[in-house]
């Protein structure tokens, strides 16, 4: 079992709310994850720069020296910023040098760092712990943005990590949240792999986060890509996505794994089941709906 | 109004609420029991053995009335997954949308969802009666072994998959038939029933806009011949 939760602001003005009005959506889904969690956050795009947000897994994070490290191998201002208490594990850098650049320097540099992410839209955090935990240690009831994408955990089939936690991303401005299990991962991985695509856990949810990525660099559109996914990824999920432009919802032929969308002239929200949404302002008045199966629904931010 | 006992679930736990209705109610000469601000929460009124009015106010999550003995149930909004699961009697009535398994292993009673049914409404039926307003999704009635379903829209695909001696009645389009299930000629008996069951949900379809769909019984027997394809 998991939770996912998705915010997508269509009124302007709602958007310095985000993570208020997210934090008891993610919250309202403790009890259908409560080992890990993660948040994907959009909207706050860096022009002419990108974002990498950092976790530093093993050992004590000394974000100074990798500061040091980055002003020498690259030229131009790095900023790395903190939602979390100084010496903390988490890091948005913000760069102007090529994020892939980067991302490979930092494997060598720094091999305790995992790359949560990368684009120019996207922060994503995750850990574990409870949700309630998890906000309250990267202050996510205080994040702006457009839209995100949120999971809480309770792991089935691979380990309790920050690794392992959702969202999964691949690419730039991508991400994707799981309810649910694969049944192919494996042979999923089996075809990217040879292909150049690097996996970095045995997780079954990061092989759809991979797949969908891959065809939207051959050349889909995501609600295509997910099309597409109908025959390659064999178990049951509700997918919840997000891009910088978009977030895209879709359940298996079964729709064994729930999912109801609330939606008002103000939002679009989304979460495995209502009690999550049940906080927000006009949800009495909302058209709410559960995502029939095999039918992808895709709101633009 | 007397007789009547309102909750508040934004002020009162649900498992006081419960208990409320399991034991307490009868003995107070409470008839009603009205619940405010169901949002989404679980096992409302679930195992409730008395003839109570229950009101719900809001949708309702998992299991709403499920194990529900002689109780009439309203829920004013949607219901989530396993509505009147395992109901024995009684009256359960959703007035909006009903998740998956709506109904799933109802003994006796009746169910009414006024708006569709998500996928396995009414799996493994076991004698209970269920009325929805709209449509139906997939694999409903998979499995059901004895009572009625009347769909007043259309039902998805492989509806009354391995049906026993469970009768369905359909008014809109089939997407697919289950294995072993068959479309059968409606008799004066069945139009009856149609007319009955949609006049206990307060609905007025022509009975005579309805199909029946029963059970051919080929997998009563083993057949050794069909290569485990049907």
């Amino acid at each position: 079992m998991c939770g996912i939760v998705g915010l997508l602001l269509k009124k302007p003005a709602l958007r310095e709310q985000l993570g208020e009005l997210m934090t008891p959506m993610l919250i309202g889904m403790t009890s259908r994850g409560p080992d890990s969690a993660g948040v994907a956050i959009f909207g706050n795009a860096v022009a002419g720069s990108h974002k990498l947000s950092l976790f530093w897994g093993e050992g004590i994070a000394d974000w100074k020296r990798l500061a040091t490290g980055l002003s020498a191998e690259f030229a131009g201002e790095h900023r790395l910023a903190h939602r979390s208490k100084e010496g903390g594990q988490h890091a948005v850098l913000t760069t102007p040098a090529n994020p892939e650049e980067v991302k490979t320097w930092l494997g060598k540099a720094a091999p305790d760092i995992y790359v949560l992410s990368m684009g120019r839209s996207i922060d994503l955090y995750k850990d574990i712990g409870a949700p309630a935990e998890i906000v309250g240690r990267y202050a996510l009831n205080k994040v702006t943005g457009t839209h995100v994408v949120a999971h809480t955990r309770m792991a089935t089939e691979s380990a309790v990590t920050p690794a392992h936690a959702h969202p999964f991303t691949a690419g730039q401005d991508f991400c994707l949240v799981h309810n649910g299990s694969l049944s192919n991962p494996h042979l999923v991985r089996k075809k990217l792999e040879p292909l150049g695509i690097r996996f970095v856990t045995d997780n079954d949810t990061e092989a759809a986060c991979r797949f969908f990525e891959w065809r939207m660099r051959e050349g889909d559109d995501l609600t295509t890509a997910v099309h597409r996914g109908f025959s390659e990824l064999d178990g049951f999920f509700t997918f919840l996505m997000g891009t910088d432009k978009e977030l895209l919802i879709v359940r298996d032929a079964f729709a064994c794994k729930p999912a109801v969308v609330a939606e008002t002239d103000d939002y679009v929200a989304i979460a495995s089941e209502f009690r999550s949404l049940a906080h927000l302002p006009g949800v009495r008045h909302a058209t709410v709906f559960e995502p029939k199966p095999e039918e992808v629904y895709s709101w633009k931010a | 109004m007397e007789g009547l006992k309102e909750f508040d679930l934004a002020k009162t736990s649900l498992r006081e609420v419960n208990r409320y209705l399991h034991r307490d109610a009868v003995g107070a000469g409470v008839k009603r029991v009205k619940i405010l601000n169901a949002d989404g929460a679980h096992s409302i009124a679930a195992g409730v053995n008395a003839p109570l009015e229950v009101d719900i106010d809001g949708h309702a999550g998992y299991y709403a009335g499920g194990m529900n003995m002689h109780a009439h149930i309203t829920v004013h909004g949607n219901a989530g997954p396993g509505v009147g699961e395992n109901m024995m009697s009684g009256t359960i009535r959703v007035e909006g949308f009903a998740s998956t398994a709506a109904g799933a292993s109802a003994h006796g009673g009746t169910l009414v969802v006024l708006g569709d049914a998500a996928l396995r409404c009414g799996i493994s039926l076991k004698g209970g009666d269920i009325v929805v307003g709209g449509s139906v999704g997939s694999f409903s009635a998979f499995m059901a072994q004895a009572g009625r379903i009347v769909i007043c829209g259309d039902a998805g695909d492989a509806l009354g998959d391995s049906l026993y001696e469970a009768v369905i009645y359909v008014r809109g389009k089939v997407r697919s038939l289950g294995a072993d299930a068959r479309f059968e000629p409606m008799t004066d008996t069945d139009y009856a029933a149609v007319r009955e069951l949609l006049g206990r949900a307060g609905l007025s379809h022509d009975p005579q806009s309805f199909q029946r769909v029963a059970s051919a019984k080929s997998l009563y027997h083993w057949n050794s011949d069909a290569n485990q394809e049907y």
